[in-house]
């Protein structure tokens, strides 16, 4: 499944590319929203290990623009709701991921991201 | 107790090309499972398993940590075990994101001691160096036993990762056996990344002496 909080933890791992190599790019996404358990303390425990600018335009590149610029300082349930929906229910089925800084298109199929290089792309 | 994953969705067709649960995976549920009080306590946030192959062992951590407390990622090069693994989550109902990935290539940026479980089943049986390496490019089941000299050539990579990777609370769970030098490995993850270790479990079984050793800082 690449639902965003995997898409936030992904970089590009190119030769040579180590630089602006996160986040990475949607490019003709299929979307399915699933339900997923709510759990707070999940979600106030992440929050520390997202990068929240790279979460914002993630759910703004496929039309979600539910979230603040910034994480808010009292972490609400209705903020946290906002947040489990963006997190864990969002799945990216198909489509391509894309490298902002060599390129590189990692493609999507059935929910699974192909992060493989080839072995002259391996550093 | 806590039950075996239940992989009665995944058929002949499908063990084809992904490993099938044998007393290699049987032995790391067992030390997981002499673990569970330990793991649940330290209230782990994100759980990474590399070769998930069928999804067993994650979808297993996800019963002993419960569905929504923890994010559980595995890698695999092998699509096919990719796809086995989402399903064996599915059909536990514990969401997994397998990503198609070698190690941890892709996730090293952003999970720099970051990972709260790290779980490596890994190739351990000593074959030629080059029948590991082939096996790991073609990406199907010898990629899931292959391990090159001494049965250490998949191992040693990620050994050289596991302190980036490993959260001020992480605990690794790596598989070995007999012919990987145990001591050897530990010795070397105390002297170079100051990794302490402890055998949880070990048997024989089938032929083969097999360990679960328990790494943490």
């Amino acid at each position: 499944m690449v639902r965003l909080i995997t898409h936030n933890l992904l970089a590009c791992h190119a030769k040579g590319c180590t630089s602006n190599n996160f986040p990475l790019q949607f490019k003709d996404v299929q979307v399915e929203l699933r339900e997923a358990e709510f759990n707070p303390d999940f979600l106030r425990g992440f929050i520390p290990r997202l990068e929240w600018g790279a979460l914002v335009d993630a759910a703004r590149q496929l039309g979600d623009t539910s979230l603040p610029a910034e994480p808010p300082e009292m972490l609400d349930v209705e903020f946290l709701q906002k947040l489990h929906h963006v997190l864990l229910e969002v799945h990216v089925e198909e489509g391509a991921m894309i490298c902002p800084n060599c390129n590189h298109v990692y493609p999507i199929s059935n929910g699974i991201p192909n992060m493989l290089l080839a072995e002259h792309e391996i550093g | 107790m806590i039950p075996t994953p239940d992989l009665s969705h995944l058929t002949k067709k499908d063990y084809e090309h992904v490993y099938e649960p044998a007393e290699d995976t049987f032995i790391l549920l067992d030390g997981l499972e002499e673990d569970a009080g330990k793991l649940r306590s330290a209230h782990p946030r994100i759980c990474l398993e590399i070769g998930s192959g069928s999804g067993c062992v994650s979808s297993f951590v996800g019963s002993i940590l419960g569905a929504s407390t923890t994010l559980y990622l595995t890698t695999d090069i092998n699509f096919h075990a990719c796809r086995c693994t989402r399903q064996t989550g599915h059909q536990n109902k514990i969401p997994i994101d397998a990503v198609n990935a070698s190690l941890a290539a892709p996730l090293m940026r952003r999970l720099r001691h970051a990972v709260d479980v790290l779980i490596f089943n890994p190739p351990y049986v000593p074959t030629y160096s080059d029948e590991a390496d082939d096996a790991q490019l073609r990406a199907d089941i010898p990629g899931a036993w292959a391990g090159g000299k001494d049965g250490m050539q998949i191992t040693d990579v990620l050994l050289d990762q596991v302190e980036d990777l490993l959260s001020p609370v992480g605990r690794f769970y790596l598989v070995a056996v007999k012919q990987n030098d145990v001591p050897a490995i530990r010795r070397r993850m105390l002297d170079i990344y100051g990794l302490q270790s402890e055998v949880v479990l070990q048997r024989r079984a089938g032929g083969e002496h097999l360990y679960v050793i328990r790494f943490t800082r």
